[in-house]
Protein backbone atom coordinates (compact mmCIF):
# COMPACT_ATOMS: atom_id res chain seq x y z
CA UNK A 1 0.00 0.00 0.00
CA UNK A 2 2.72 2.45 1.07
CA UNK A 3 4.51 1.61 -2.14
CA UNK A 4 1.76 3.33 -4.10
CA UNK A 5 0.75 5.95 -1.58
CA UNK A 6 4.23 7.36 -0.96
CA UNK A 7 4.83 8.75 -4.47
CA UNK A 8 1.30 10.15 -4.54
CA UNK A 9 1.84 11.91 -1.20
CA UNK A 10 5.19 13.31 -2.32
CA UNK A 11 3.61 14.47 -5.56
CA UNK A 12 0.71 16.12 -3.74
CA UNK A 13 3.20 17.88 -1.50
CA UNK A 14 5.10 19.21 -4.47
CA UNK A 15 1.91 20.41 -6.15
CA UNK A 16 0.93 22.23 -2.97
CA UNK A 17 4.39 23.80 -2.66
CA UNK A 18 4.46 24.95 -6.29
CA UNK A 19 0.89 26.23 -6.05
CA UNK A 20 1.84 28.58 -3.24
CA UNK A 21 5.39 29.36 -4.28
CA UNK A 22 5.10 29.94 -8.01
CA UNK A 23 2.45 32.63 -7.70
CA UNK A 24 4.75 34.77 -5.59
CA UNK A 25 7.01 37.43 -6.95
CA UNK A 26 10.48 36.48 -5.71
CA UNK A 27 11.53 40.11 -6.06
CA UNK A 28 9.09 41.26 -3.43
CA UNK A 29 10.46 41.08 0.06
CA UNK A 30 8.33 41.33 3.16
CA UNK A 31 9.42 44.24 5.30
CA UNK A 32 11.09 43.14 8.53
CA UNK A 33 9.32 46.13 10.10
CA UNK A 34 5.80 44.69 9.66
CA UNK A 35 4.08 44.82 13.02
CA UNK A 36 7.06 46.60 14.54
CA UNK A 37 7.77 50.26 15.24
CA UNK A 38 8.58 52.18 12.09
CA UNK A 39 12.04 53.72 11.92
CA UNK A 40 12.28 57.28 13.19
CA UNK A 41 13.40 59.97 10.80
CA UNK A 42 13.76 63.68 10.40
CA UNK A 43 14.69 65.34 7.12
CA UNK A 44 14.75 68.82 5.65
CA UNK A 45 11.71 69.43 3.49
CA UNK A 46 12.02 69.30 -0.29
CA UNK A 47 10.25 72.60 -0.83
CA UNK A 48 11.56 74.40 2.23
CA UNK A 49 15.00 73.20 3.39
CA UNK A 50 14.79 75.38 6.49
CA UNK A 51 11.88 73.31 7.85
CA UNK A 52 11.91 69.60 8.64
CA UNK A 53 9.46 66.74 8.35
CA UNK A 54 9.74 63.56 10.34
CA UNK A 55 8.22 60.93 12.57
CA UNK A 56 7.36 63.52 15.23
CA UNK A 57 5.06 65.29 12.77
CA UNK A 58 2.67 62.38 12.44
CA UNK A 59 2.85 60.81 15.90
CA UNK A 60 -0.57 59.54 16.95
CA UNK A 61 -1.96 59.56 13.42
CA UNK A 62 -2.56 56.88 10.84
CA UNK A 63 -0.55 57.94 7.82
CA UNK A 64 1.08 56.75 4.63
CA UNK A 65 4.80 57.14 4.23
CA UNK A 66 5.60 57.08 0.54
CA UNK A 67 9.15 56.72 -0.77
CA UNK A 68 9.44 58.39 -4.15
CA UNK A 69 11.83 59.96 -6.61
CA UNK A 70 11.64 61.70 -9.96
CA UNK A 71 13.79 58.99 -11.57
CA UNK A 72 11.25 56.38 -10.56
CA UNK A 73 8.79 55.43 -13.30
CA UNK A 74 6.44 53.67 -10.91
CA UNK A 75 6.19 56.87 -8.87
CA UNK A 76 4.87 58.71 -11.91
CA UNK A 77 2.34 55.91 -12.39
CA UNK A 78 0.97 56.13 -8.88
CA UNK A 79 1.12 59.91 -8.65
CA UNK A 80 -2.41 60.55 -9.87
CA UNK A 81 -3.78 58.05 -7.39
CA UNK A 82 -1.85 59.65 -4.54
CA UNK A 83 -3.33 63.01 -5.55
CA UNK A 84 -6.78 61.45 -5.53
CA UNK A 85 -6.19 60.13 -1.99
CA UNK A 86 -4.93 63.51 -0.85
CA UNK A 87 -7.81 65.40 -2.44
CA UNK A 88 -10.40 63.17 -0.82
CA UNK A 89 -8.68 63.63 2.55
CA UNK A 90 -8.50 59.86 2.84
CA UNK A 91 -5.23 59.86 4.76
CA UNK A 92 -2.23 62.16 5.24
CA UNK A 93 0.69 61.18 3.01
CA UNK A 94 4.25 61.88 4.09
CA UNK A 95 6.83 61.74 1.32
CA UNK A 96 10.43 60.65 1.49
CA UNK A 97 12.15 61.95 -1.62
CA UNK A 98 14.82 59.32 -2.03
CA UNK A 99 18.15 59.86 -3.74
CA UNK A 100 16.86 62.66 -5.92
CA UNK A 101 17.78 66.16 -7.11
CA UNK A 102 15.98 68.80 -5.09
CA UNK A 103 15.25 71.04 -8.06
CA UNK A 104 13.83 68.19 -10.10
CA UNK A 105 11.68 67.10 -7.18
CA UNK A 106 10.31 70.62 -6.77
CA UNK A 107 9.53 70.84 -10.49
CA UNK A 108 7.78 67.46 -10.36
CA UNK A 109 5.59 68.56 -7.45
CA UNK A 110 4.78 71.86 -9.12
CA UNK A 111 3.91 70.37 -12.49
CA UNK A 112 2.08 67.24 -11.38
CA UNK A 113 0.62 68.41 -8.08
CA UNK A 114 1.72 67.71 -4.55
CA UNK A 115 -0.17 64.97 -2.68
CA UNK A 116 2.15 65.12 0.32
CA UNK A 117 1.75 66.84 3.66
CA UNK A 118 5.44 67.41 3.02
CA UNK A 119 8.31 65.46 1.55
CA UNK A 120 11.62 64.98 3.29
CA UNK A 121 14.69 65.35 1.12
CA UNK A 122 16.84 62.25 1.52
CA UNK A 123 19.72 63.16 -0.77
CA UNK A 124 22.19 60.48 0.25
CA UNK A 125 19.62 57.72 0.76
CA UNK A 126 20.35 57.12 4.43
CA UNK A 127 16.76 57.41 5.57
CA UNK A 128 15.78 55.18 2.65
CA UNK A 129 18.16 52.52 3.97
CA UNK A 130 16.75 52.93 7.49
CA UNK A 131 13.32 52.15 6.07
CA UNK A 132 14.65 49.14 4.18
CA UNK A 133 13.81 50.71 0.84
CA UNK A 134 15.17 48.97 -2.21
CA UNK A 135 12.87 49.98 -5.02
CA UNK A 136 10.71 53.07 -5.13
CA UNK A 137 7.82 53.52 -4.99
CA UNK A 138 7.29 51.97 -1.59
CA UNK A 139 4.33 52.83 0.59
CA UNK A 140 4.14 52.15 4.32
CA UNK A 141 0.95 52.29 6.34
CA UNK A 142 1.79 53.55 9.81
CA UNK A 143 -0.64 53.20 12.69
CA UNK A 144 -1.23 55.82 15.39
CA UNK A 145 1.14 53.98 17.74
CA UNK A 146 3.88 54.20 15.13
CA UNK A 147 3.87 50.55 14.05
CA UNK A 148 4.14 49.51 10.42
CA UNK A 149 0.78 47.97 9.55
CA UNK A 150 1.50 47.25 5.92
CA UNK A 151 4.04 47.85 3.21
CA UNK A 152 3.33 47.98 -0.49
CA UNK A 153 6.12 47.90 -3.08
CA UNK A 154 5.40 49.09 -6.63
CA UNK A 155 2.80 51.68 -7.66
CA UNK A 156 -0.21 52.12 -5.42
CA UNK A 157 -3.49 51.54 -7.24
CA UNK A 158 -7.15 51.84 -6.35
CA UNK A 159 -7.39 48.05 -6.17
CA UNK A 160 -4.44 47.64 -3.81
CA UNK A 161 -5.71 50.52 -1.75
CA UNK A 162 -9.14 48.96 -1.28
CA UNK A 163 -7.88 45.44 -0.73
CA UNK A 164 -4.90 45.99 1.52
CA UNK A 165 -5.00 49.44 3.04
CA UNK A 166 -8.66 50.26 3.69
CA UNK A 167 -9.39 47.15 5.80
CA UNK A 168 -6.31 47.78 7.95
CA UNK A 169 -7.19 51.42 8.43
CA UNK A 170 -10.72 50.44 9.42
CA UNK A 171 -9.34 47.93 11.90
CA UNK A 172 -7.22 50.60 13.57
CA UNK A 173 -10.23 52.93 13.75
CA UNK A 174 -12.34 50.21 15.34
CA UNK A 175 -9.65 49.45 17.88
CA UNK A 176 -9.31 53.06 18.94
CA UNK A 177 -13.04 53.58 19.43
CA UNK B 1 40.59 18.52 -24.34
CA UNK B 2 43.34 19.40 -21.89
CA UNK B 3 43.00 23.00 -22.86
CA UNK B 4 39.23 22.89 -22.27
CA UNK B 5 39.86 21.68 -18.76
CA UNK B 6 41.82 24.85 -18.12
CA UNK B 7 39.41 27.16 -19.92
CA UNK B 8 36.28 26.12 -18.02
CA UNK B 9 37.52 27.04 -14.53
CA UNK B 10 38.99 30.23 -15.98
CA UNK B 11 35.55 31.23 -17.26
CA UNK B 12 33.89 30.30 -13.98
CA UNK B 13 36.40 32.29 -11.97
CA UNK B 14 36.18 35.34 -14.20
CA UNK B 15 33.01 36.57 -12.49
CA UNK B 16 35.17 38.04 -9.76
CA UNK B 17 36.52 40.39 -12.40
CA UNK B 18 33.02 41.92 -12.57
CA UNK B 19 33.40 43.50 -9.16
CA UNK B 20 32.45 47.15 -9.34
CA UNK B 21 34.00 48.30 -6.13
CA UNK B 22 37.66 47.63 -6.68
CA UNK B 23 39.02 50.86 -5.31
CA UNK B 24 40.73 50.94 -1.98
CA UNK B 25 38.43 52.07 0.80
CA UNK B 26 40.82 51.78 3.74
CA UNK B 27 44.54 52.28 4.13
CA UNK B 28 44.65 49.63 6.81
CA UNK B 29 44.84 46.30 4.90
CA UNK B 30 43.03 44.54 7.74
CA UNK B 31 40.02 46.87 7.51
CA UNK B 32 40.12 46.67 3.73
CA UNK B 33 40.03 42.87 3.89
CA UNK B 34 37.08 42.97 6.29
CA UNK B 35 35.28 45.45 4.07
CA UNK B 36 35.78 43.34 0.95
CA UNK B 37 34.63 40.22 2.73
CA UNK B 38 31.47 41.92 3.99
CA UNK B 39 30.43 43.47 0.69
CA UNK B 40 30.94 40.11 -0.97
CA UNK B 41 28.34 38.62 1.34
CA UNK B 42 25.64 41.24 1.13
CA UNK B 43 22.93 40.98 -1.47
CA UNK B 44 22.05 43.97 -3.56
CA UNK B 45 18.30 44.15 -2.87
CA UNK B 46 17.70 46.03 -6.08
CA UNK B 47 19.39 43.48 -8.32
CA UNK B 48 18.84 40.40 -6.28
CA UNK B 49 21.34 37.98 -7.72
CA UNK B 50 24.33 40.20 -7.27
CA UNK B 51 26.34 41.10 -4.23
CA UNK B 52 26.77 44.76 -3.48
CA UNK B 53 30.40 44.28 -4.47
CA UNK B 54 29.34 43.44 -8.01
CA UNK B 55 26.51 45.90 -8.42
CA UNK B 56 26.62 49.48 -9.52
CA UNK B 57 23.01 50.16 -8.52
CA UNK B 58 22.52 53.31 -6.47
CA UNK B 59 21.33 51.26 -3.52
CA UNK B 60 24.43 49.06 -3.61
CA UNK B 61 26.53 52.20 -3.66
CA UNK B 62 24.66 53.58 -0.64
CA UNK B 63 24.99 50.31 1.25
CA UNK B 64 28.71 50.15 0.57
CA UNK B 65 29.04 53.67 1.88
CA UNK B 66 27.12 52.80 5.05
CA UNK B 67 29.26 49.71 5.56
CA UNK B 68 32.46 51.74 5.11
CA UNK B 69 31.15 54.24 7.62
CA UNK B 70 30.36 51.52 10.17
CA UNK B 71 33.75 49.85 9.74
CA UNK B 72 35.46 53.21 10.13
CA UNK B 73 33.45 53.75 13.31
CA UNK B 74 34.88 50.52 14.65
CA UNK B 75 31.73 48.39 14.39
CA UNK B 76 32.20 44.63 14.34
CA UNK B 77 31.15 42.48 11.40
CA UNK B 78 28.22 41.17 13.43
CA UNK B 79 27.03 44.72 14.08
CA UNK B 80 27.23 45.53 10.38
CA UNK B 81 25.20 42.44 9.49
CA UNK B 82 22.70 43.28 12.24
CA UNK B 83 22.24 46.73 10.75
CA UNK B 84 21.37 45.20 7.38
CA UNK B 85 19.15 42.44 8.73
CA UNK B 86 17.10 44.88 10.83
CA UNK B 87 16.36 46.91 7.72
CA UNK B 88 16.19 44.35 4.94
CA UNK B 89 15.74 40.96 6.63
CA UNK B 90 17.92 37.87 6.41
CA UNK B 91 17.53 37.94 2.65
CA UNK B 92 20.16 40.67 2.53
CA UNK B 93 22.82 38.19 3.54
CA UNK B 94 24.12 35.59 1.15
CA UNK B 95 24.90 33.41 4.13
CA UNK B 96 21.84 33.86 6.33
CA UNK B 97 22.55 33.37 9.99
CA UNK B 98 21.28 30.36 11.84
CA UNK B 99 18.00 31.27 13.53
CA UNK B 100 14.50 29.91 13.89
CA UNK B 101 13.44 31.51 10.65
CA UNK B 102 16.40 30.37 8.58
CA UNK B 103 16.91 26.98 10.23
CA UNK B 104 15.13 25.26 7.38
CA UNK B 105 17.60 26.74 4.88
CA UNK B 106 20.47 25.24 6.79
CA UNK B 107 19.08 21.83 7.60
CA UNK B 108 17.06 21.16 4.43
CA UNK B 109 20.10 20.12 2.34
CA UNK B 110 21.27 17.73 5.07
CA UNK B 111 17.81 16.21 5.39
CA UNK B 112 17.43 15.90 1.63
CA UNK B 113 20.82 14.21 1.22
CA UNK B 114 20.09 11.86 4.13
CA UNK B 115 16.68 11.01 2.68
CA UNK B 116 18.21 10.40 -0.73
CA UNK B 117 20.92 8.20 0.75
CA UNK B 118 18.29 6.23 2.66
CA UNK B 119 16.25 5.61 -0.48
CA UNK B 120 19.36 4.65 -2.44
CA UNK B 121 20.43 2.27 0.31
CA UNK B 122 17.04 0.60 0.44
CA UNK B 123 16.96 0.15 -3.34
CA UNK B 124 20.46 -1.31 -3.39
CA UNK B 125 19.73 -3.60 -0.42
CA UNK B 126 16.52 -4.73 -2.08
CA UNK B 127 18.33 -5.61 -5.25
CA UNK B 128 21.12 -7.40 -3.41
CA UNK B 129 18.64 -9.82 -1.89
CA UNK B 130 17.19 -10.70 -5.28
CA UNK B 131 18.29 -14.09 -6.68
CA UNK B 132 21.00 -13.61 -9.25
CA UNK B 133 19.48 -14.39 -12.59
CA UNK B 134 21.80 -16.24 -14.85
CA UNK B 135 21.59 -14.99 -18.37
CA UNK B 136 21.17 -18.17 -20.40
CA UNK B 137 21.96 -16.58 -23.73
CA UNK B 138 25.24 -15.19 -22.50
CA UNK B 139 26.22 -18.55 -21.06
CA UNK B 140 25.46 -20.23 -24.29
CA UNK B 141 27.56 -17.73 -26.18
CA UNK B 142 30.40 -18.10 -23.74
CA UNK B 143 30.14 -21.85 -23.62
Amino acid sequence: MLRYAAPAIVFAGMVAMFYFALGRDPGELPSPYLGKPAPQFELPRVKDPSATIGSADYAGQTVLVNIWATWCVGCRQEHDFLLQLANSNAIPIIGINWRDQRQEAITWLRQLGDPYVASGYDADGRVGIDWGAYGAPETFLIGPDGTVLYKHISPLTQQVWEQEFVPRIEQVKQASL
Amino acid sequence: MNRMILVIPAILLSVTALAIDTGKAFDDPELQARYEKIIDEVRCLKCQNQTIKDSNALLADDLRREIRRMIAEGKTDAEVFDFLVTRYGEFALYRPRMSGKTLVLWIAPIILIAAGALVAMRVVRGRMSLPIEIDDDAEERAG
